[in-house]
């Protein structure tokens, strides 16, 4: 067991190893270099009046490299050359609002999608399992921009009924404490704060929807076909030779195996989430790290880009990493395979 | 099957492709999503022969007018006018050309270097094969849209350009397909008897391995075709592929989406040709793959 913790934490370090190199190379390529990184060693020498320290020059790439991991282990990404803010910082501002909303759209998709998934198979062949997988294929198939569009055409524009932009009513103000604007409400002590619960919520609606509907589609499916064959199992029978009740056999038995390939594919999910954050957070104005780092994009604030990659791909293979432990503990065949 | 054989053997063996064509067939929706690909397939060819106009051309007088089938609409429009009247079915037409031709570029270029690093890494020793696997496995880690405009960003917007991120986020799928294809047909007891008859590893995987594992490439090539499509409009939506002048259905999008309110069917109409593309590719992706799975069993 501990082998295969340690052998999951080795892969892990071979990923972020890789990813570093990654971002240590893009950052060459960037039209002031990777200085951006040290900067803030040579701030005296700046202040001074000579010319940036160029260590690449100067030293071989390769304690290069180590300096440079050195500074990202300690979470100096440099600063924003637009703003002169920390990187790390401003990450940790717009971050959880992208978590926020990725949860809140992993739940949605969840909650409908298991369900549905259990009914087609149960009901497999039958015409509503037939509508349910042809509505997952124009689901899979939505571009989500247009998709978005269309839901703003609908509910917002039409019908009046959501807000479009931003995570909450600007009435409100709301101090960030774990920057989660539905806990942040709660937490608030002002008179309003129920008010401004309900607004945050009313604001995370479309978007969650808009950003939930392909992680819907690709749920679905994986899990009619995950109950399909684990229905088909021999210790079903048996279960049902001994007489257990249908919703016995669905829920106790078979949904127990079929959550193993189901809990692989909500891994696959966190990119998915982190992908469809990037639309979404544009169209919705929602102050998320996917509009942060395409409104670095667009400024060309090169230090921005190489950060914003660096803590969003870090946090999908630690995710991944977590998952993967998780995944030795449900499954004892995994624990007896490695 | 020569002549020869065929005088004593009466019953003719369909080839595998007839037997896939047959299993296609069975699946109604399948067919007709063909029918629909084909049908945008010509009109991308035929772009400059069913065009109305210039897709780049605009009609200052003719701003946001509907389409034909509203009051207000003109025939001449038959889809209506966008935000400085250029028509948008002309625009359309030559975006399913730009669109379709960027997609298949883009599948090209990754299904090859895909492939290629697959059998290399199949056939390659252990360390070969896990650097080629690690690098992957980052690919895969990385969003794939992010590593896209990340990779914009940094070599600048534009079509080429989107173009090859693209493409470099599609690699680690033909990679991992390849690889777990051949690594599965390669347990198996012809390829011993191959190994044992003394073929080399090129012969070997020319003539018994490779039409072994055409199917699951070929799922995975019209997969791909649809990601390509919907990065690539993704890519142009953002404003970091195809730049405005170029009728790219993403671009026409972004566009117009700012006109949402006034002009509604320049934001529907644009994204109905994307969503029946993908969706026709996805169904036939999905017909493929049950013929295909069919003929195992």
């Amino acid at each position: 067991m501990l082998l295969i913790v340690v052998r999951q934490i080795i892969n892990f370090a071979s990923s972020f190893f890789v990813l570093s190199l990654f971002t240590f190379g893009i950052a060459h390529l960037f039209p002031e270099g990777i200085d951006f990184i040290f900067s803030h060693n040579s701030q005296s020498k700046l202040l001074l009046g000579t010319l940036p320290i160029n260590g690449i020059e100067n030293s071989n790439i390769v304690s290069v490299y180590f300096q440079y991991i050195g500074e990202i282990i300690q979470g100096n990404l440099g600063q924003s050359s637009v703003r002169g803010t920390s990187i790390f910082s401003e990450f940790w501002i717009y971050f959880p609002a992208t978590l926020e909303l990725s949860i809140v759209a992993l739940l949605f998709a969840v909650s409908i999608g298991i369900p549905l998934g259990i009914l087609a198979a149960r009901l497999k062949n039958k015409w509503q399992d037939k509508l349910i997988i042809s509505t997952t294929l124009v689901g899979y198939s939505m571009p989500i921009f247009w998709w978005a569009m269309l839901l703003v055409m609908l509910f917002s524009l039409w019908l009046g009924i959501t807000p479009v932009a931003s995570r909450i009513g600007f009435e409100f103000d709301i101090l960030p404490v774990t920057g989660f604007m539905l806990i942040d409400t709660l937490l608030s002590t002002q008179e309003y704060s129920t008010e401004a619960f309900y607004s945050a919520l009313h604001h995370l609606v479309l978007p969650a929807i808009v950003l939930g509907t392909i992680p819907l589609a690709v749920i679905t499916r994986s899990t009619r076909s995950a109950m399909i064959s684990a229905l088909s199992g021999d210790y079903i029978l048996s279960a049902r030779a001994r007489g257990i009740s249908k919703t016995q056999e669905v829920w106790k038995h078979a949904l127990r195996n079929a959550l193993i390939p189901i809990i692989t594919v909500l891994g696959l999910q966190v990119s998915v989430l982190i992908t469809g954050s990037l639309i979404t957070e544009t169209i919705f104005s929602w102050p998320g790290a996917g509009k942060w780092l395409l409104e670095a994009v667009y400024r060309r604030d090169f230090p921005v880009i190489h950060g914003g990659i660096l803590a969003i791909a870090s946090f999908v293979i630690v995710t991944h990493l977590l998952l993967d432990i998780v995944m030795m503990f449900v499954d004892p065949k995994l624990r007896r395979n490695a | 099957m020569n002549t020869h054989s065929q005088f004593y053997q009466q019953t003719k063996i369909p080839s595998t492709f007839s037997r896939w064509w047959r299993h296609y067939q069975e699946n109604k929706l399948a067919l007709l999503a063909l029918v629909i690909f084909t049908l945008i397939a010509l009109v991308a060819i035929f772009a400059s022969l069913l065009a109305s106009y210039d897709p780049a051309v605009q009609f200052t007088d003719f701003i946001h007018v509907p389409p034909s089938w509203y009051e207000l609409g003109e025939s001449r429009f038959i889809l209506g006018t966008d935000y400085i009247g250029r028509d948008i079915f002309s625009r359309l037409v030559f975006g399913a050309q730009l669109t379709l031709s960027l997609a298949s570029a883009v599948v090209l270029l990754s299904g090859t270097i895909g492939m290629f690093l697959g059998v290399v890494s199949s056939f390659a020793n252990y360390w070969i094969d896990s650097l080629i696997m690690r690098f992957m496995d980052f690919i895969l880690a990385v969003p794939s849209l992010l590593l896209a405009v990340v990779i914009v960003a940094v070599i600048g917007p534009g079509l080429p350009n989107a173009i090859y991120a693209v493409a470099l986020v599609l690699i680690p799928h033909f990679v991992l397909i390849t690889r777990t294809a051949i690594k599965h047909e390669k347990n198996k007891e012809y390829v011993t008897a191959m190994l044992l008859d003394g073929a080399s590893k090129s012969r070997l995987f020319i003539q018994s391995i490779l039409p072994n594992i055409l199917p699951p490439v070929i799922v995975q090539i019209t997969l791909a075709f649809s990601t390509a499509i919907l990065e690539i409009a993704a890519l142009g939506f953002l404003g970091l592929g195809a730049q405005p002048p170029h009728p790219e259905w993403g671009t026409i999008l972004s566009e117009s989406h700012h006109y949402i309110m006034f002009a509604p069917w320049t934001v529907t109409i644009p994204g109905l040709a994307i969503f029946f593309t993908l969706l026709s590719i996805n169904l036939v992706g999905d017909g493929l793959r049950d013929a295909m799975d069919n003929e195992k069993k």
